[in-house]
C-alpha cells in the first residue's frame, strides 16, 4: 500500500516537473528565436522539410475531404430539396473545422514525429552536447529555427487543405452530380464570413502550430538519449499532440462559435 | 540540397499558401462587401421573429447589404435594426423594409421595396415603413378568433 502511495507520489510529481521544464523550455526557445531570425536560412531550410514535403499528404488528403463531404452532404441535403446549399455546407466544414483539425493532425504525424526523432537522435549521438562544447547554444541553434518553421508551414498547409477540399467539392458537386453552378458559389460567399469563419479558422491553425511545435521539439529534446528513447519520444509526440488538437479545437471553438 | 532549389521550393510553398488564403477570402468568404463600401440605415420593427445579424438585405431578390446589428429600444419597445446597404445602391426616403422567410424553412432576410420620393435615404436615416415578421403562433390566434366571430354571426 505504501509502495503504491508512494509510486503515486512519484508519478504526479514527474508530471508537474515536465510540465514546468516544458514551460521553462518554451520561454528558452523564444529568447533564443532573436539568433534564428537573423540567421534565417536556417528557418527556411526547416520550412523545407516540415512544409514543402508535407504539400503532397495535405494536397491529397484536402481534397480527398472535400469530395467526400461533397458526396455525403449532397446525399443528406437533396432529402430537404435544398442540394443547392452544398457550397455553404462543404466551405463552412472545412473552413470552420476540419481544415485546421485534419491538416494539424495530419502535420503531426508527418513533421512532428520527424522533428521530435531528429533531435533526439542528435541528443543521443550527443550532437547537441558538441554544440554546446564549441559555446553555440542548441536551443537556438537547433530548437528555435525548427519550432518557427512549424508555427509558419501549418496556416499556409491549412489554406492549401481548405482551397484543395473546396475545390474537390465542386468537382463532385458541380461537375459530377450536376448542382447548378451559380447557386453553389453564390450561396457559400452568402453563407461565410471573411472576419467570423476564415480568419478564426486561421487562428485555430496558428494556435494548433505553436502548439504541435512545442510538443514535438520539447519531446526530442527531453528523450532519453537511447534508441528506445527516442522511439518512445516519437510515439509520445504523436499521441500527445493528436489529444491537445482535439481539446484546443474544442476550447477554440465554444469561444469562437458560440451561435449568434 | 543547395541553398538556392532550397529557396526557390520554400517560396512556391509560401506563394501557395498566400494565394490560397487570397482564394479563401475572394472567392469562398464576402470579403469585398465588408468595410466602409456601406452605409448604415436604421429601421424599427415590432417583431423581428428569427432575424439574426448578417442576414442578407434584398430587393427584388439581390442581395443589396447585411444586417449590422439588432437591438432593443427600451422606449419605444421595439426592436432596432442597423442595415448596412452597399453604397452603389440608392433607395428613397418612403422604402419599405419587410421581413421575409426564403422557402419554407429557410432563414429570413430584409426585403427592400422602394418608393415614389425624389430624395434617397442618406447614411443614419431611418426607414419608417416597415413590416414585422409573421410569426405563426399569433396567425393561428388570428384566425381562430375570426372563426369564433363569424360562427356567432350564423
Amino acid at each position: 500500500m505504501l509502495d503504491f502511495l508512494r509510486k503515486l507520489g512519484h508519478t504526479a510529481i514527474d508530471a508537474i516537473w515536465r510540465l514546468g521544464y516544458a514551460g521553462k523550455f518554451f520561454f528558452l526557445t523564444l529568447i533564443g528565436s532573436g539568433t534564428c531570425f537573423r540567421r534565417f536560412h536556417l528557418v527556411i531550410r526547416e520550412i523545407y522539410y516540415t512544409g514543402v514535403r508535407s504539400l503532397i499528404i495535405i494536397i491529397v488528403s484536402g481534397l480527398f475531404v472535400g469530395m467526400v463531404l461533397a458526396l455525403q452532404g449532397y446525399e443528406t441535403l437533396q432529402r430537404y430539396g435544398s442540394s443547392s446549399a452544398l457550397g455553404v455546407l462543404v466551405a463552412l466544414a472545412l473552413v470552420r473545422e476540419l481544415g485546421p483539425v485534419v491538416s494539424a493532425l495530419l502535420f503531426a504525424s508527418r513533421a512532428g514525429s520527424a522533428i521530435t526523432a531528429e533531435i533526439g537522435l542528435m541528443k543521443a549521438t550527443e550532437q547537441l552536447s558538441a554544440m554546446e562544447m564549441m559555446a553555440v547554444d542548441p536551443i537556438a541553434r537547433v530548437v528555435a529555427p525548427r519550432f518557427w518553421s512549424g508555427v509558419i508551414s501549418l496556416p499556409l498547409l491549412t489554406a492549401i487543405f481548405n482551397a484543395m477540399g473546396i475545390f474537390g467539392g465542386y468537382l463532385i458537386g458541380v461537375v459530377l452530380i450536376g448542382v447548378d453552378e451559380g447557386s453553389f458559389w453564390s450561396q457559400m460567399q452568402a453563407g461565410v464570413d471573411f472576419r467570423e469563419d476564415i480568419m478564426n479558422g486561421v487562428i485555430k491553425s496558428v494556435v494548433f502550430g505553436i502548439a504541435v511545435t512545442l510538443i514535438a521539439v520539447f519531446e526530442g529534446y527531453d528523450s532519453p538519449p537511447t534508441a528506445e528513447g527516442v522511439s518512445g519520444a516519437t510515439t509520445r509526440t504523436v499521441v500527445t499532440s493528436s489529444l491537445i488538437i482535439l481539446i484546443l479545437d474544442f476550447v477554440l471553438t465554444s469561444f469562437m462559435f458560440r451561435g449568434v | 540540397m543547395e541553398r538556392t532549389t532550397l529557396d526557390l521550393w520554400v517560396g512556391i510553398f509560401v506563394a501557395a499558401g498566400m494565394a490560397a488564403i487570397l482564394v479563401l477570402a475572394l472567392k469562398v468568404g464576402n470579403f469585398s462587401l465588408n468595410g466602409s463600401s456601406t452605409y448604415p440605415v436604421y429601421a424599427y420593427f415590432d417583431n423581428i421573429g428569427g432575424l439574426k445579424p448578417r442576414a442578407p438585405i434584398k430587393s427584388a431578390g439581390v442581395v443589396v447589404g447585411r444586417v449590422a446589428a439588432i437591438a432593443f429600444d427600451q422606449k419605444q419597445y421595439k426592436a432596432r435594426v442597423t442595415l448596412n446597404i452597399d453604397k452603389q445602391y440608392q433607395f428613397s426616403k418612403d422604402s419599405t423594409a419587410s421581413i421575409l422567410t426564403s422557402g419554407l424553412l429557410g432563414e429570413q432576410y430584409i426585403g427592400l421595396d422602394t418608393g415614389a420620393d425624389d430624395q434617397m435615404l442618406k447614411p443614419g436615416d431611418t426607414i419608417t415603413l416597415t413590416q414585422s415578421a409573421i410569426v405563426l403562433e399569433k396567425l393561428i390566434g388570428q384566425f381562430i378568433f375570426n372563426k369564433a366571430g363569424s360562427s356567432n354571426h350564423q
